[in-house]
């Protein structure tokens, strides 16, 4: 029974779907205040439906109801609660309900949030996300129904994935989802702009907070997902250049460099027809990337179980998507030609780079992510593209685009005057070079080329984002301190300076040891002796494993005790490698068994990963600059007309 | 202009820079019965991909050296292998290795993939035992390997 209503509550919210979908789009062509309204409407009556949906889902999770085939496919009666909720996102179909839901929410918030934009601007940004929500809701309905029985139903299920049963890996695909999804957002507004012919400042400053939310939530969730492949699947690497971690990381660059682009245009209205194309594009990279996941046309870990007919609707769907995108830009675009000029040392040259440098890197990306695909195509045999390139190549964009950062952030709009600028950046930079070369050889007894580059790089970054909030705090009280979205830009460029030291010195003095040992074996990796003190049986709720009880010395100081463990889970009777992580701020131990190699000895490989930590802080130091300037009062509309603090606020950020 | 001019030679110098290391870390997938009748690149590591042979896997105790065979349901090739192995690598399951063919027909790999989940199978080796299994099986080839016609 409840999966029938689930599956009513998800035809009916396509029928609102597409009563948003056309409804306020018509009425703002007719400039009909009623057909407006339908859209507010609709948005919250079919985020209510889809929520009835997944309810109803997580309910048959939670009631181990096995005549569903994907609760049986997907879940277990021994699997613990949490993973019974978590396992609802854990396949495709589950995922797919679950976007659509994230899609919801979002719309919800903007026909909350944007009371106060013109009727027909909101009305056509709500149809807009209410014709792509239908375009989800009928894939899910005809190729990918998470409701479809299972006759006879099964006396027990089949397991969630081992490698899913993990907290990181709960909460990273809905990270992961509202970032992909919220982008749906700044397309929505591109095109609702686009259709109004209207394209003023105004548009991009509505989108700003917006484009920043998803980019914030998309930074998070990819953070997660490396973590998560650090400690679960990856053998202590953070980062494979796999194609689906390819397919977020594009959207992340395309959209990193439109935040930017949304910058320009707001303060300068330069860029616009530029910053339009990167809104179209970060959406549809999104889309791309959820095509290259679920057509398994492309190899990758996370490939899910391949079906064409979906990978041919994903594949239309982006077709239409791009398409109308695109005429409508040629439309529309050319008309938005702005005179306005500036000097070549001056904020908005620098955001060019900036722009240009991330299209370039999402560019590089995209290419050795599809190039497997096309050389196939054009049968030139099946390649592979390995992390080697990847990391050469992407470092290219990437060296200028963190060196031009810090220079960047303390440019003038305009113009700039050059003595004022070096007399700033003087200091920073001499500190920069010095203790790049410097803490390199103190801390780790070795410096070199790409080294000094790299942690040098970071400084940089660090010190001249500190530059600023430094000189707010120095400030009398009552002068006008540091804006909210300024903080935010050097709090994220400070994360992004941590991210790139962190990357430097894990590459540079990472080691890593395989070794075969027996207990009561010691090896010694960098300063650490760790020592294989005994191998045990553990049993788990479901699953049995061997764990090895591994001492860390330093210099025969007694450090920390870890316990990797082989795991099998006793459904699918697969096993399972759960690492042993001694972590501090500055430094990873990381030991993790391999295979049991007769004679009591167990392949063991163990990793010394210093500032690894460093990535993932810098990343959600990130995100959080994202937060603290999306809470710039200056988007706050309502505060914004009560007040002229706020006017000001826009002046001098 | 300046700054146009400057962008445009940082493209083009980027351009061909990526473009040269693609070529370099292109790895071509090779089916088992081609690297047996020698049709393989000679000069750089290639993968391939098949099913581990039951019974095939050797392995010297108490240490990390490892010696399988892989078939491609037509011909067998052995493999050696040095390193810990993926967890879902077992006899009679997909894999996928890198390396060269070393002296005496060996494949030497220096990584070898399995995959995580145990329904899905790298397309590739999915394709390459189609092959043969659908009945286009080939003739027994002189060679370092073995083939078998089923």
């Amino acid at each position: 029974m409840i999966p029938e209503i689930g599956q009513f509550a998800l035809i009916l919210a396509l029928s609102l779907a597409i009563c948003q979908g056309v409804l306020p789009l018509v009425g703002a062509h007719r400039n009909d205040a009623a057909m407006m309204q339908v859209g507010n409407t609709a948005a919250l009556g079919q985020f209510l439906f889809v929520a009835v949906a997944f309810g109803c889902l997580t309910w048959s999770f939670l009631s181990d109801d096995f005549s569903v085939l994907y609760v049986a496919n997907h879940s277990q009666l021994a699997l613990p609660t949490v993973y019974k909720v978590s396992a609802v996102w854990s396949a495709h179909e589950g995922s797919l309900l679950m976007w659509i839901l994230i899609l919801c929410a979002w719309t919800l918030a903007v026909s909350r949030y944007s009371s106060e934009l013109p009727q027909e601007f909101s009305a056509r940004v709500l149809g807009v996300l209410g014709l792509l929500s239908v375009g989800f809701l009928l894939f899910a309905l005809l190729t990918s129904n998470p409701f479809d029985r299972l006759s006879p139903p099964a006396a027990d299920g089949a397991d969630l994935n081992p490698l899913l049963q993990d907290p990181g890996l709960a909460i990273h695909p809905p990270l992961l989802y509202i970032g992909y999804v919220g982008f749906s957002v700044a397309f929505a507004f591109a095109i609702a702009a686009m259709l109004s012919g209207n394209l003023d400042q105004k548009w991009a400053k509505w989108t700003r907070p917006w484009t920043t939310m998803a980019w914030l939530f998309l930074t998070l969730g990819i953070m997660l997902g490396s973590w998560w492949a650090y400690y679960e699947l990856g053998w202590g690497g953070w980062w494979f250049w796999d194609p689906v971690e390819n397919a977020s990381f594009m959207p992340w660059l395309i959209g990193t460099a439109l935040i930017h682009s949304l910058a320009v245009t707001e303060k300068r209205g330069l860029f616009k027809s530029w910053t339009l194309l990167l809104a179209i594009t970060a959406f549809s990279l999104s889309l791309l990337g959820t095509f290259l996941v679920r057509s398994g046309i492309i190899v990758s870990v996370h490939a899910f179980a391949t079906d064409p007919t979906r990978g041919f609707f994903i594949l239309a769907f982006l077709g239409v998507v791009i398409v109308a995108a695109l005429a409508l830009y040629a439309w529309r675009a050319p008309s938005l030609d702005s005179d306005v000029g500036f000097g070549l040392l001056s904020r908005e040259t620098f955001l060019l780079l900036n722009n240009v440098l991330l299209v370039v890197a999402a560019t590089l990306v995209l290419m050795g992510t599809l190039a497997p695909l096309i050389i196939e195509l054009l049968n030139g045999g099946k390649i592979s593209i390995g992390p080697p390139w990847f990391e050469v190549a992407f470092l290219v964009p990437m060296i200028p685009l963190v060196l031009l950062l810090g220079l960047g952030m303390h440019t003038a709009w305009r113009t700039q005057d050059a003595r004022s600028w070096v007399a700033v950046l003087r200091i920073p930079a001499i500190a920069a070079v010095l203790l790049g070369v410097v803490l390199p050889l103190m801390f780790y007894g070795r410096t070199g080329l790409m080294l000094a580059v790299g942690f040098g790089a970071g400084l940089w970054i660090i010190l001249s984002s500190l530059i600023q909030p430094l000189r707010s705090l120095r400030r009398k009280k009552g002068s006008a301190g540091i804006t909210r979205s300024a903080l935010g830009m050097s709090v994220a460029h400070l994360g992004m300076g941590l991210f790139v030291l962190g990357v430097t010195v894990v590459s540079a003095f990472n080691i890593e040891s395989d070794r075969a040992l027996t207990p009561g074996d010691t090896i010694e990796v960098g300063h650490f002796e760790f020592e294989m003190r005994e191998l045990r049986n553990v049993e788990g709720p479901n699953y049995s494993a061997i764990e090895a009880v591994v001492e860390i010395r330093r210099d025969g100081e007694y450090l920390a005790t870890v316990r990797p463990q082989k795991r099998q889970y006793l459904v699918q009777k697969n096993w399972m490698t759960e690492a042993g992580i001694y972590a501090t701020w500055n430094r990873d131990l990381f030991v993790a068994l391999g295979d049991q190699l007769g004679n009591g000895a167990w392949s063991v490989r163990v990793q010394y990963k210093p500032m690894i930590r460093f990535i993932w802080f810098g990343a959600i130091i990130m995100a959080l600059g994202g937060l603290i300037a999306v809470s710039d009062r200056r988007y706050r509309l309502k505060a914004q007309e009560k007040s002229k603090v706020g006017r000001a606020a826009v002046e001098s950020a | 202009m300046l700054a146009v001019g400057l962008a445009v030679v940082g493209v083009a110098i980027a351009a061909t820079f990526t473009l040269r290391a693609f070529q370099d870390n292109m790895m071509f997938f090779v089916d088992i019965s081609d690297v047996i009748a020698g049709d393989y690149p000679k000069q750089r590591n290639f993968r391939i991909g098949g099913l581990v042979v039951d019974g095939s896997i050797e392995r010297q105790q108490g240490s990390m050296d490892l010696r399988f065979r892989v078939t491609d349901m037509n011909c067998e090739l052995p493999v050696s292998y040095t390193g810990v192995l993926p967890d879902l690598f077992r006899e009679g399951q997909g894999v996928v290795a890198h390396g060269r063919l070393g002296d005496e027909g060996v494949f030497v790999a220096d990584k070898i993939l399995a995959k995580h989940d145990e329904n899905y199978m790298a397309p590739e080796v999915a394709e390459s035992l189609a092959k043969h299994v659908e009945g286009k099986t080939q003739p027994l080839r002189d060679g370092p390997g073995e083939c078998v016609t089923l």
